[in-house]
């Protein structure tokens, strides 16, 4: 071990910690905690989770999560390739104020466009779906994934493009075949933070669900008052919206540094 | 080179078109609100830029401005540094790398309101890991929701714990970018590990810098979740940013009108601060 070494495991512990305090009171009684402070849980229980996973008002909301968050990386992704195309290979008129325009979307925040937002989407209909959820985070997850995937696709040659032309591809099949490939790393980091930025912005998806697509967070936050409080139970919850983000960031391990090198301003 | 072609436009219309109705119409309501005053029934009047002027002379908004300035500045000044320094000292290749940045990225990745939970438990003063080991180890007496510095302390620990990371691995990524040339012509010139930062390292990091920094001031500015949930705006009106206020008079007081024209106001700010930022800080490109 190098003495330098010394800065990262200081710093990786001091991130732990709160996320050690939060695990460990969720194998604890609400009891236990309440009567005193333990370092680790005297009286290991399990039933904290277990209440999550047999009640349905729980598990449905992760469930109601992960398909709000996966909906609108898809959406995100699929729109934000081609115009990361476009922004990154052609001049067209206007394009820098429309690239400006779009990342100023980033800077609104978020409980500016609450109540406005609660009444649009009451107003075409579909208040407490998923789409509602997936759709609104698309105003920051797509200037995001444009931002992301056209520095991805700067660094790829326009000789690769003109090649494929003359070798008699379409620009469809170009595109799908060839370079999308040649980009899925980019892909990859893009989709993740589309993944991370929707998982973990509440203010807008509690906005816009009431019942059938209540995220997760939301759950917690009601449960905790009408029963009290519950903090074992609330313990075992938050930590279960850690495992989602840990398994993506796992996946893209490898590309996460490369991704932002190659982003640009 | 790019090359003309107006075509392009149609790349960009399903990003044009899904943005602008999630941006547009809701803007244009709030603009609506922020000239108008209703007192309920869909019945609305016609106030011109009262609100605006209201508000823009208000103390309590004077009062959450400067707190939520004095926040912002305080992250940058404290995780860009700090993220840079740590960044600096991670190993740049090995097993070590993929575990560091896996670790490292984890609070990024935690709903906002279960962080603000998260750190609630982790700071209460008898049964919370750091609330008990400040109390009654090291008997400083703190307990947040009666004392607005030690309110203030945790929701600035709170944010660093939670972005960093993000400088961290912006920052890494920019230093892994260096080939191993620059180094070793460094080496061969006796060059000291300052100098080694000031012209080799800093100056390559400069892009992904400028997006963090950026990242970092649109974000912090615009916080809400995490310190509502923790501190809820208290103790009194002490950690009460620009976002918990706006949503108060919003929701709570449901004055609309004044809510609306401090949302512009505040989104104004929001922009034109930004733009300073990316500005100052592409200014030499352009040299």
């Amino acid at each position: 071990m190098q003495k330098r070494s010394i800065v990262p495991i200081v710093y990786i512990l001091f991130l732990l910690l709160p996320i050690y305090w939060l695990v460990a009171m969720s194998f604890k009684t609400t009891n236990e905690i309440l009567s005193g402070f333990s370092l680790f849980p005297q009286s290991f229980t399990t039933e904290n989770y277990r209440v999550i996973f047999t009640d349905p008002s729980w598990y449905w909301g992760y469930i109601n999560s992960i398909l709000y968050v996966s909906i609108n990386t898809v959406i995100s992704v699929a729109v934000a390739l081609p115009a990361a195309y476009a922004f990154s290979r052609y001049r067209f008129l206007g394009d820098k104020q429309l690239f400006f325009w779009l990342l100023t979307n980033r800077m609104a925040p978020a409980a500016v466009f609450a109540l406005p937002f609660f009444q649009l989407y009451s107003a075409v209909g579909l208040f407490d779906t998923h789409l509602a959820v997936a759709l609104a985070h698309c105003l920051f997850n797509i200037p995001l994934a444009v931002w992301i995937l056209e520095g991805f696709m700067g660094s790829v040659p326009k000789e690769l493009d003109e090649t494929a032309y003359v070798d008699g591809y379409s620009f469809p099949r170009f595109f799908a075949s060839i370079f999308i490939p040649s980009i899925k790393a980019g892909v990859g980091v893009a989709a993740f933070f589309c993944f991370m930025f929707s998982w973990v912005e509440l203010l807008l998806a509690k906005t816009l669900t009431a019942v059938a697509a209540k995220p997760i967070a939301a759950t917690m936050t009601k449960t905790a008052s009408s029963a009290g409080y519950e903090l074992g139970l609330l313990a075992a919850a938050g930590t279960l919206t850690i495992i989602p983000g840990a398994i993506v960031i796992y996946f893209v391990r490898n590309y996460i540094a490369k991704g932002f090198a190659m982003g640009r301003v | 080179m790019k090359t003309e072609n107006q075509k392009a436009w149609f790349f960009v219309l399903p990003v044009l078109l899904l943005v602008a109705f999630n941006a547009l119409i809701p803007m244009m309501t709030v603009v609506n609100y922020s000239v108008q005053e209703t007192f309920g029934d869909n019945v609305f009047f016609w106030q011109g830029l009262d609100w605006f002027q209201q508000i823009l002379r208000s103390d309590r908004f004077h009062a959450a401005l400067g707190r939520q300035f004095m926040f912002t500045f305080l992250i940058l000044i404290i995780e860009v540094p700090l993220g840079i320094a740590i960044a600096l000292s991670m190993p740049r290749q090995g097993f070590w790398v993929p575990v560091c940045l896996v670790l490292m990225a984890l609070p990024m990745l935690i709903p906002w309101n279960v962080v603000g939970a998260m750190w609630n438990i982790f700071t209460l003063p008898d049964i919370g890991l750091l609330g008990y080991f400040l109390n009654h180890t090291l008997g400083i007496d703190y307990d947040m929701t009666q004392d607005p510095v030690a309110a203030w302390v945790t929701i600035v620990t709170m944010d660093v714990w939670h972005w960093t990371s993000l400088v961290v691995l912006l920052s890494y990524a920019g230093l892994v970018s260096i080939p191993d040339a620059y180094y070793q012509a460094a080496k061969i010139d006796g060059a000291s590990s300052w100098s080694v930062f000031r012209y080799i390292q800093l100056p390559k990091m400069k892009t992904v810098l400028t997006i963090a920094i950026l990242l970092r001031f649109m974000d912090s500015f615009n916080i809400y979740t995490e310190p509502f949930v923790l501190t809820g705006g208290g103790p009194g009106n002490s950690t009460t940013l620009l976002s918990i206020d706006l949503v108060k008079i919003a929701l709570g007081q449901f004055d609309l009108g004044p809510a609306a024209a401090m949302s512009l106001i505040y989104f104004a700010i929001t922009l034109l601060v930004s733009w300073l930022f990316y500005t100052l800080m592409t200014k030499d490109d352009q040299n």
